[in-house]
């Protein structure tokens, strides 16, 4: 034990026993669970890309067109793919745990988990159609 | 050791985190493949700069657009809150960690209200 190691209420006396700081690589579970976590830095970014849109778009018709000139580098396809995969991970964890986080019960009986995920992917399809319809016209 | 106060502000950062989870889930990869893949590359053709100013003249989508820009933000400051602790064991920076990542997230949602408000 070096002595500079101070005892914290996090790093007590008695408990001195290390944890690597990468303990989540060596298995995949541990991996995948720091991956979903990570997938919210995508969601963050894209939050951010939505704002320079709206800027772009409030700007005028030459900063909308290289704002989506931007899209066309190879750097940021290569990002894009990243940040989709990182977004549909997201979801379909999310959509996954939702019958464990909400259960619904009509009268004695409990909707199947099946049913609620059902209907949870069925909101995506059915909200990811919509947004394609209103951007790209019908 | 202090003792653990009985009120909590943790469901209210639960609260938006979860929130932020579904319209994320919901919005976001339609939104990557469009304007990340699908424009740029051609598949589709972007929409023309009428018909975006048109769309965001109204508030309604300004309004909802501020709704999920905040909420993705919240719902990411609580995951990556925790991908710090448990993930690079950080636990002991607890307070700036909080203050970095509900902060960031407060000032970008005031950002967004301001882009809206003011489009």
């Amino acid at each position: 034990m070096p002595a500079r190691l101070k005892y914290t209420a996090h790093r007590p006396r008695r408990y001195v026993k290390g944890m690597p700081i990468f303990w989540w690589v060596r298995k995949w579970n541990y991996s995948r669970f720091i991956l979903r976590e990570l997938s919210s830095v995508a969601v963050a970014a894209y939050a951010v890309v939505l704002i320079l849109l709206v800027r772009a778009v409030a700007a005028g018709p030459a900063e909308y067109h290289e704002f989506m000139e931007v899209f066309q580098s190879p750097g940021s396809i290569g990002l894009n793919i990243v940040a989709l995969a990182f977004v549909l991970f997201h979801a379909v964890t999310w959509f996954n745990l939702a019958p464990k986080a909400m259960v619904i019960r009509v009268g004695k009986t409990v909707v199947p988990p099946l049913v609620i995920a059902g209907m949870n992917y069925a909101a995506w399809f059915s909200v990811s159609a919509v947004i394609a319809w209103i951007l790209m016209g019908p | 050791m202090s003792k653990p106060s009985k009120a909590s502000n943790e469901p209210f950062w639960w609260a938006l985190f979860g929130a932020g989870g579904v319209v994320s889930a919901m919005f976001l990869p339609v939104l990557v493949v469009l304007f990340g893949l699908a424009i740029p590359l051609g598949w589709v053709e972007a929409p023309d700069y009428q018909s975006m100013h048109a769309l965001l003249s109204s508030p309604v989508t300004r309004f909802l657009l501020f709704g999920i820009i905040s909420l993705c933000l919240f719902h990411w400051a609580h995951r990556f809150r925790f991908t710090l602790y448990d993930g690079l064991q950080l636990k002991h920076l607890e307070s700036l960690i909080v203050v970095m990542t509900y902060g960031s997230a407060i000032v970008g949602a005031i950002i967004a209200g301001i882009t809206m408000w003011t489009f």
